[in-house]
């Protein structure tokens, strides 16, 4: 009872302080702006031990976070192996070939308007599809190793980044490629000069797209038969088990890895992309 | 017609390949048959039996549309279209699951955008962690909510429909967050100074001008319900539903019968996000958005 009446203090005190934050004249700045999102996840983590301490659920339905964290410190090797499996191996591989891929193929169809009216639309129709559905297939065809996943990974990126590259190369104005023209600039040249560089926030645009389908795809496709590592091979025999703290740990690693892949692709698009609006604001 | 042609002639690319691809694939099961019978095949021999093969690598467009039709429209004819072996029974196991879903996910997902929209606390609290969710393989934790739902004794749709909801709730609310502060100062200006309630405000401004970013979200949640709906089918020991259908004809070496599930999932999705942009495109001309 008491962890109860702790956890409902703690959020009302919490979000007292959030709200007066938020609310003062200090909300714009750098500091106020990230301590908001800080402290909540904070209180969500607090008030989940409390509630899972205090409600005695069992761990078999929701372990409370200080056990996971417990699982995650004293099973660093599985984790690494697992990521270095799922990640490195599946989902980096083929997030490269896809991603290359797709940016050829939208560099050489560019040249042919008909070829661009045709692939657009269908590469954004199955874009839209259910791709992890050929998970089954591509496990089959490539094996349980990494090679399938990669596979996997391949098929999944490779519509979105298309699509979001042919957009881009698309981005410059009539005027800029006059004048590129009047420069009796080659094909090449203008390609380069402009119009790569012009189409790069559709690039990072896809390839931001990208880094999340690319980690789906590997985990996914591991349910579909893997070898005895990879964190979907893990997430689902711990899950069969029951050991959920390790099934959060697995998670938690996923979360990472997901969110530093997007901030390093972030972080290069930042670079590169330094003139556009959105990166000035 | 400048519009279709381009689209026909990728199509119709898209079919000759995979027809040949289909013949290097299946070729080797083929020579190793005739090789075995003692039989040497002609090319022609050898191109029809790569087509028309029962557990092919990969099964040819006609081969996969003729299951489909075996497993839905013959179905319907024999008035079995709710039994076991039919495609239609499998499609809409997954497609309830997937409404359901989508309407709890995007029904929460507008209400907590308005919530962020209108409190500040709440604005700078939650906002950064719905984007950074965004970047996060959410779909990981799809077999620990069956299991785990299971265990405390729900079972058949809702756990399917809660990956769903959570996987279509997080586009949801950053569209329409994005959509509900989309009116520029200037509009909100001119309803202030018809002296405009918040509440008016929202229902005569916010809301309308939020409807073009709402349905761009529909369509991306919509998908990815579809997509929860199907992989929350594949850790339940796997009987029914379309992903049910995957698994088990990867089990069993049928290959024709993923594809042909696969498809009947790609037509779904398609139908399902096509609807949505017909909605789309009524409501917006209805609201004299621009054509």
């Amino acid at each position: 009872m008491t962890w109860l009446i702790f956890a409902a203090l703690f959020w009302a005190a919490t979000w007292y302080l959030n709200s007066w934050i938020a609310n003062g004249p200090h909300a714009k700045t750098r500091a106020a702006k990230l301590a908001v999102p800080v402290i909540f996840g904070i209180t969500i983590i607090v008030v989940w031990e409390a509630l899972v301490r205090g409600l005695q659920v069992p761990s078999v339905i929701l372990p409370p976070p200080t056990a996971i964290a417990a699982k995650f410190a004293t099973s660093i090797p599985i984790l690494w192996q697992d990521f270095f499996q799922t990640f490195v191996k599946g989902a980096l591989s083929g997030y490269l070939i896809g991603c290359g891929a797709a940016f050829i193929t939208a560099v050489l169809i560019d040249r042919s308007p008909f070829l661009q009216r045709g692939l657009l639309p269908v590469g954004n129709f199955i874009a839209a599809l259910p791709i992890i559905g050929t998970a089954p297939i591509l496990v089959m065809w490539f094996g349980f190793d990494w090679q399938s996943k990669s596979a996997v990974v391949v098929v999944m990126v490779f519509f979105p980044m298309l699509v979001n590259t042919v957009q881009g190369l698309a981005a410059t104005d009539s005027m800029q490629r006059d004048l590129m023209n009047t420069y009796s600039a080659s094909y090449w040249q203008s390609l380069l000069k402009l119009r790569l560089p012009a189409a790069m926030p559709a690039i990072f645009n896809g390839l931001k797209i990208a880094t999340t389908l690319a980690l789906i795809g590997a985990i996914v496709a591991e349910f579909f038969g893997s070898p005895i590592k990879g964190m979907g091979f893990r997430i689902s025999t711990e899950v069969g088990r029951l050991g959920l703290d390790m099934v959060w740990a697995e998670i938690t690693v996923a979360a990472l890895a997901g969110s530093a892949f997007y901030g390093i692709v972030a972080t290069i698009e930042k670079g590169v992309t330094f003139w556009h609006p959105s990166q000035r604001g | 017609m400048n519009k279709i042609l381009p689209i026909l002639t990728v199509v119709a690319a898209i079919f000759v390949l995979w027809y040949a691809a289909a013949i290097g694939m299946n070729k080797k099961w083929a020579l190793d048959q005739a090789g075995r019978a003692g039989i040497e095949l002609s090319t022609n021999d050898l191109i029809a039996d790569t087509w028309s093969q029962d557990r092919p690598v990969l099964p040819v467009p006609h081969q996969v549309a003729a299951e489909l039709w075996k497993t839905t429209g013959a179905m319907v004819l024999k008035g079995r279209a709710m039994s076991k072996r039919s495609l239609i029974f499998h499609g809409w196991i997954t497609l309830s699951a997937t409404l359901l879903g989508f309407v709890i996910g995007t029904g929460a997902g507008i209400l907590l955008a308005v919530g962020i929209v209108h409190n500040r606390a709440m604005d700078m609290s939650v906002m950064p962690w719905a984007i950074a969710s965004q970047t996060i393989p959410i779909l990981a934790i799809a077999p620990m909510i069956i299991v785990v739902l299971n265990s405390v004794g729900i079972q058949g749709l809702l756990p399917k429909a809660f990956i769903s909801a959570y996987l279509s709730f997080f586009p949801v609310v950053v569209g329409m967050v994005k959509g509900l502060r989309s009116p520029d100062g200037m509009q909100l200006d001119l309803l202030r100074t018809y002296s405009a309630s918040g509440n008016e405000t929202f229902w005569k401004l916010r809301l309308p001008s939020s409807m073009p970013y709402l349905f761009t979200s529909l369509k991306i949640g919509m998908a990815a319900a579809l997509v929860g709906a199907i992989v929350g089918e594949l850790p339940t020991g796997a009987i029914r539903g379309l992903g049910a259908r995957m698994l088990t004809g990867s089990y069993y070496g049928q290959t024709i019968q993923i594809w042909s599930a696969l498809f009947a999932a790609a037509i779904l999705a398609a139908s399902l996000v096509g609807i949505i942009g017909m909605i789309e495109r009524r409501m917006l001309k209805r609201m004299g958005v621009k054509p």
